[in-house]
């Protein structure tokens, strides 16, 4: 009975995907200009987002290594622009991100708590600052020019990167590693004596987050001409996530999505309409949802279903 | 050949000397039990035992071979499975998904989803808290959590358990049922060692004890030579029992 609701449980949520890849793929043959722009941003920060929980989300371990992977991916793009296809060239920024964050995760993921969060902190900085030498020693310039990719092919390329991020955690998720990433955020030492082998399943899980972060970045980075350390590499692209994904809720993947296309949207409606409040208004909203949503938009939708099913269980 | 075996083991912290030089085995099949004053070394020795600490000197074989610089996932995959004096339950996940933890990642070979449900579901079976499989394991009772820990940590399917002072803080009759669990353990054919300060529990299921003090092993032989020694009396028994 149960293995049974749990597959139409499975295939439910795998028809609800398939549903909203086919409406937002054909969205650009009826709609254009600024929705779809607008949706390549909010992919974009779903992707980040998501990208994100897959790794902080269950182990609790904070990350603010996102601007590093998502800068190296512009600096990937900008580099092999316009010698390599567009898609090889998303590939190719998802690997390096891997690899790097391979490394950057064995270093790091010895800390715990705080330290790590600074360590990565720094990294983006240090990773922006290494930049900046090697261009003005090596090629004396500051920024590089990127090729551009029609609005159509960026949309497309966000959209089914969002998808395959989607799918991997939903895959991590409800494997092993899910849990064994669960036990890790509960109790590391436990884990560790249970029989997990801790450093090698943050270490990876560490990189496959990676792996979608550089790849936006590689995508994103098509839609400026320009790009210096400064851009590429912008402590924002590390926060937002953070903050959206908690502004959204954690606790299943649809929160995140959900925190990325609110945030970004209410981000712009806020910066059209109030352009010099736009940031107190944001930092407002912010602070009313942590202090009165701790599950996020979805927690309380969650929460309000419940009330008025009168005390039986929200689904997740 | 001892299943367990230590030779000069020592581990400082800093200046503090936690344990010293101490040599100890364990045999297969038998319940030692580990008892001392609080400070003594106990629980810095099964730390060494299971890896959570490297020892500062002196090496550890266990089966013949050595273990020392093993990782503790290595050690769990050998068959030297833990308890925590202060238990260490993943508080969040239904008690099941705890004890699933051990039976798909700490046998040592590679198991279905499906088996390593099903070894969880018996473990919990033979703790005795089935009723309580999908019930968050922060929300279970001292005394279930313990035993929580124990069917965990019986889901790697050891051949040596650590039981780390598993009766502290439990009434009675809580203690009863842990002293049956112990034996029910040892009848499955698994080795224990037990840290305790439950006297009667340790002298009525030990087989051997043996008993630090500021680090050094002071005495060791069958519970009725301990019981008997006028240092261990002096240091930790306070009277004769």
């Amino acid at each position: 009975m149960k293995a049974i609701q749990m597959t139409r449980d499975k295939s439910v949520t795998l028809g609800l995907l398939i549903v909203a890849f086919l409406i937002l793929a054909l969205l650009p043959q009826f709609t254009s200009g600024y929705l779809v722009t607008l949706l390549i941003d909010i992919l974009k920060f779903a992707v980040l987002t998501v990208a994100w929980v897959v790794f902080s989300g269950p182990t609790g371990y904070m990350s603010l290594a996102t601007a590093a992977f998502y800068g190296l991916g512009f600096y990937i793009a900008a580099v092999f622009s316009g010698t390599v296809p567009f898609p090889l060239l998303i590939m190719l920024a998802g690997a390096s991100a891997f690899v790097v964050a391979l490394g950057v995760g064995a270093l790091t993921l010895r800390l715990r708590g705080v330290y790590f969060a600074i360590f990565t902190f720094a990294l983006v900085l240090l990773v922006q600052n290494v930049v900046l030498e090697v261009e003005r020693v090596v090629t004396q310039t500051r920024g590089r020019f990127v090729e551009t990719v029609s609005t159509e092919g960026v949309y497309y390329a966000i959209l089914i990167v969002f998808f395959l991020t989607i799918l991997a955690a939903m895959l991590i998720r409800r494997s092993r590693y899910g849990l064994a990433l669960q036990s890790i955020g509960e109790y590391e030492e436990a884990a560790a004596h249970s029989g997990i082998n801790v450093v090698w399943t943050k270490v990876l899980t560490f990189a496959t987050s990676a792996v979608f972060m550089g790849m936006a970045g590689a995508i994103i980075a098509t839609r400026r001409t320009y790009i210096d350390p400064y851009i590429a590499f912008n402590l924002n692209t590390s926060f937002l996530p953070v903050l959206m994904a908690m502004f959204g809720g954690m606790g299943n993947l649809v929160g995140p999505v959900l925190g990325a296309a609110l945030f970004t949207y209410i981000g712009e409606i806020l910066l059209t309409r109030f352009p010099d409040l736009y940031m107190l208004i944001f930092g407002v909203v912010l602070i009313v949802s942590i202090l009165f949503m701790p599950n996020g938009v979805l927690g309380l939708a969650q929460g309000v279903w419940r009330k008025m099913r009168g005390g039986g269980h929200a689904p997740s | 050949m001892h299943l367990l075996e230590g030779e000069g083991v020592s581990r400082n912290f800093g200046g503090l000397v936690a344990v010293a030089g101490v040599d100890f085995y364990v045999d297969q099949g038998e319940i030692l039990g580990l008892i001392g004053p609080n400070g003594a070394g106990k629980t810095t020795l099964f730390n060494l035992i299971s890896a959570a600490l490297p020892p500062s000197a002196g090496t550890i074989s266990y089966e013949g071979s050595p273990i020392t610089g093993l990782p503790p996932y290595k050690i769990c995959r050998l068959g030297i499975a833990r308890t925590f004096q202060t238990v260490k339950i993943f508080a969040h996940l239904p008690t099941v998904r705890n004890v699933m933890v051990g039976s798909l990642f700490g046998t040592g070979s590679r198991s279905s989803a499906t088996e390593a449900l099903r070894i969880a579901d018996e473990e919990l079976e033979f703790v005795e808290l089935s009723s309580l499989r999908d019930v968050p394991a922060g929300d279970l009772t001292l005394a279930s959590q313990k035993r929580l820990e124990v069917a965990r940590a019986l889901a790697t399917q050891p051949k040596l358990l650590l039981l780390d002072e598993i009766m502290a803080g439990l009434t009675r009759n809580e203690v009863e049922e842990a002293m049956d669990l112990i034996a029910r353990i040892r009848a499955r054919g698994i080795t224990v060692v037990m840290i305790e300060h439950v006297m009667h529990a340790i002298m009525g299921i030990c087989d051997r004890i043996i008993v630090l003090d500021f680090g050094v092993k002071i005495a060791e032989g069958t519970p009725a030579e301990v019981a008997a020694d006028k240092k261990v009396i002096e240091v930790y028994l306070g009277e004769e029992i």
